[in-house]
């Protein structure tokens, strides 16, 4: 349907401010099929209101957000709930529906927007909650989990609508750090299905290690973009160097 | 002081005797203080009202047991019809303020007319006392005499409570659906579900969880403000007792409705209680939002 040469994911001019505090200054970035895209940057430099926007959960003041090459998120007239249904987000405070087990929320999603029916909505959750070592856990409630175990449901939540294109943002942060290394399990289980992910974190060595491309936000732009070796051992913008050297202790 | 402490790290659950024995001594304790202090309490506050020069007058006028036993039966019968009407109106006016509710929360531009009705709605019901709308629907409407209008007052008095309570219960849907954070839309949002969907499904049942108790008390205040409708002329239990106290010139059958009202109020009051500390206790067992 559309060409080979499209990105998944096409991010191109995209400004956005709150009142009048400008949080992305015209951002650009392409992410293709299958790839692991992660962001770096310090806070407020605009990594989450760049994912919020595209999954449509904030609008834009101007530029443009392509899916496929066909799909416009900013267009006025898109179907937002059309575009969520394709991408999935995952948020650091995983925002589980505590009154709801957790297969329950995990079938919320495929029975009342896809229409599948109990059995099999029931099946694929089970399926899923196996997969992610949460099969136990289907009966429990939200505050009955660990940290851990309450952001893997919410990677599973997102990840039954079988979205193309997952974002993550900062996934681990609210998490105990002896709990980091399962939600990071869940991250590579997911690259290595073969899912198109754009993940903001401040993990670096996690994004070292599962990135295909390191962004690095400086001040509402890409300002640097590449291969982690070549972000991380030999940053070209000094802006990076000095971020990298703050978090890289 | 013989007894053996299991080695650290046993898995079980081990409590000292004697702090056992001695918070129990306590307990016993501040037991008998507590109930020492109310029966002395009772005891003086009764001899002090016995003393008072009016008390004779007033025990026979509000206190007899012979007028109570005499209307009792009357008056049960009547309190009846306060059940019938509470019963009406109870379930109607979930459903409507909860429509209301939803209604004020809707942001789409088309919805407008919709929101400024509820919103005056609200506000108009919750300005005008209860009495007066009663007077205003139970005199006004028969007076009409339009065709298929009913001149029932017990049904303009039903009619007059549901508009006057359902706008304060609104408020508080309303406020059950503000406590709800934002991130649970979200999230709701973002895997697809549509703003009704998200109503439905994620924010209505825990709005509704979290405002239980004030629903409850605000059932409480019904229970009682079906006494209100006497002015229209029903025969309720206010109505009877009137009728009993006017006739004997004794004020007793007023304290027989009261014991009436209360009776069913306090079960009511102590249930609203429990459910409320069970939510607190549940919510500080977890907070996982």
């Amino acid at each position: 349907m559309t060409g080979a040469s499209e990105p998944l994911l096409g991010v191109s001019g995209v400004w956005k401010s709150f009142d009048e505090h400008p949080v992305l200054r015209g951002i650009d970035l392409d992410v293709a099929l299958h790839e692991v895209v992660v962001l770096i940057g310090a806070s407020g430099s605009g990594k989450s209101t760049l994912l919020r926007c595209i999954n449509g959960l904030e609008p834009v003041d101007a530029g443009r957000i392509m899916l496929d090459g066909s799909v416009d998120v900013t267009a006025p007239s898109v179907d937002l709930d059309q575009v969520r249904r394709r991408v999935g987000i995952v948020f650091q405070s995983y925002n589980l529906f505590p009154h709801m087990t957790v297969l329950d929320n995990v079938m919320l999603a495929p029975r009342k927007v896809n229409r599948t029916d109990g059995g099999r909505a029931r099946d694929e959750a089970i399926t899923l909650l196996e997969r992610f070592g949460l099969a136990a856990k289907a009966g429990e409630y939200p505050d009955r989990l660990s940290g851990g175990q309450a952001q893997r449901v919410a990677i599973v939540r997102a990840l039954a609508m079988q979205p193309e294109l997952m974002l993550f943002d900062e996934i681990t942060s609210a998490l105990d750090p002896l709990l980091v290394g399962e939600v990071l399990d869940a991250v590579r289980e997911l690259k290595h299905g073969g899912l198109t992910i754009v993940m903001a974190t401040h993990e670096m060595g996690f994004a070292r290690e599962v990135a295909d491309r390191v962004c690095y936000l400086h001040d509402g732009i890409v300002l640097e973009q590449g291969p982690p070796e070549q972000i991380f051992n030999d940053p070209r913008e000094q802006a990076t160097r000095d971020f990298l050297a703050r978090v890289l202790v | 002081m013989t007894t053996t402490r299991p080695a650290p790290g046993t898995p079980i659950a081990y409590r000292d005797p004697e702090r056992q024995a001695l918070a129990r001594r306590a307990a016993r304790r501040n037991a008998l203080v507590g109930m020492a202090s109310l029966v002395a309490f009772v005891v003086v506050v009764s001899f002090l009202v016995s003393r008072t020069p009016g008390w004779p007058a007033v025990q026979e006028t509000f206190f007899s047991a012979e007028q109570f036993t005499e209307s009792l039966p009357g008056l049960l019968e009547a309190f009846l019809l306060n059940i019938k009407i509470f019963l009406i109106a109870e379930p109607l006016i979930l459903v409507f303020s909860l429509v209301i509710a939803l209604t004020r929360t809707l942001r789409a531009p088309i919805f407008l007319p919709l929101r400024v009705v509820a919103t005056i709605y609200v506000d108009v019901f919750r300005g005008i006392p209860t009495i007066l709308v009663i007077f205003l629907l139970g005199f006004g409407m028969p007076a009409l005499r339009l065709q298929g209008v009913p001149s029932d007052p017990v049904f303009w008095g039903t009619t007059a409570l549901i508009l006057s309570y359902s706008a304060y219960v609104a408020e508080v849907f309303r406020a059950g659906i503000g406590s709800v954070h934002p991130s649970q839309r979200m999230a709701a949002r973002s895997l697809g579900l549509s703003v009704w969907q998200t109503n439905r499904y994620v924010v209505l049942p825990q709005a509704v969880r979290n405002v239980v108790p004030p629903l409850l008390n605000d059932f409480i205040s019904l229970q009682k403000d079906t006494a209100l409708v006497s002015v229209l002329g029903p025969i309720e239990v206010l109505r009877q007792a009137q009728i009993d106290a006017s006739s004997t010139f004794n004020y007793t059958p007023y304290v027989a409705a009261a014991v009436i009202f209360i009776a069913l109020t306090i079960p009511m009051t102590r249930f609203a209680d429990w459910v409320q500390a069970r939510m607190a206790r549940r919510q500080r067992a977890g907070g996982v939002a």
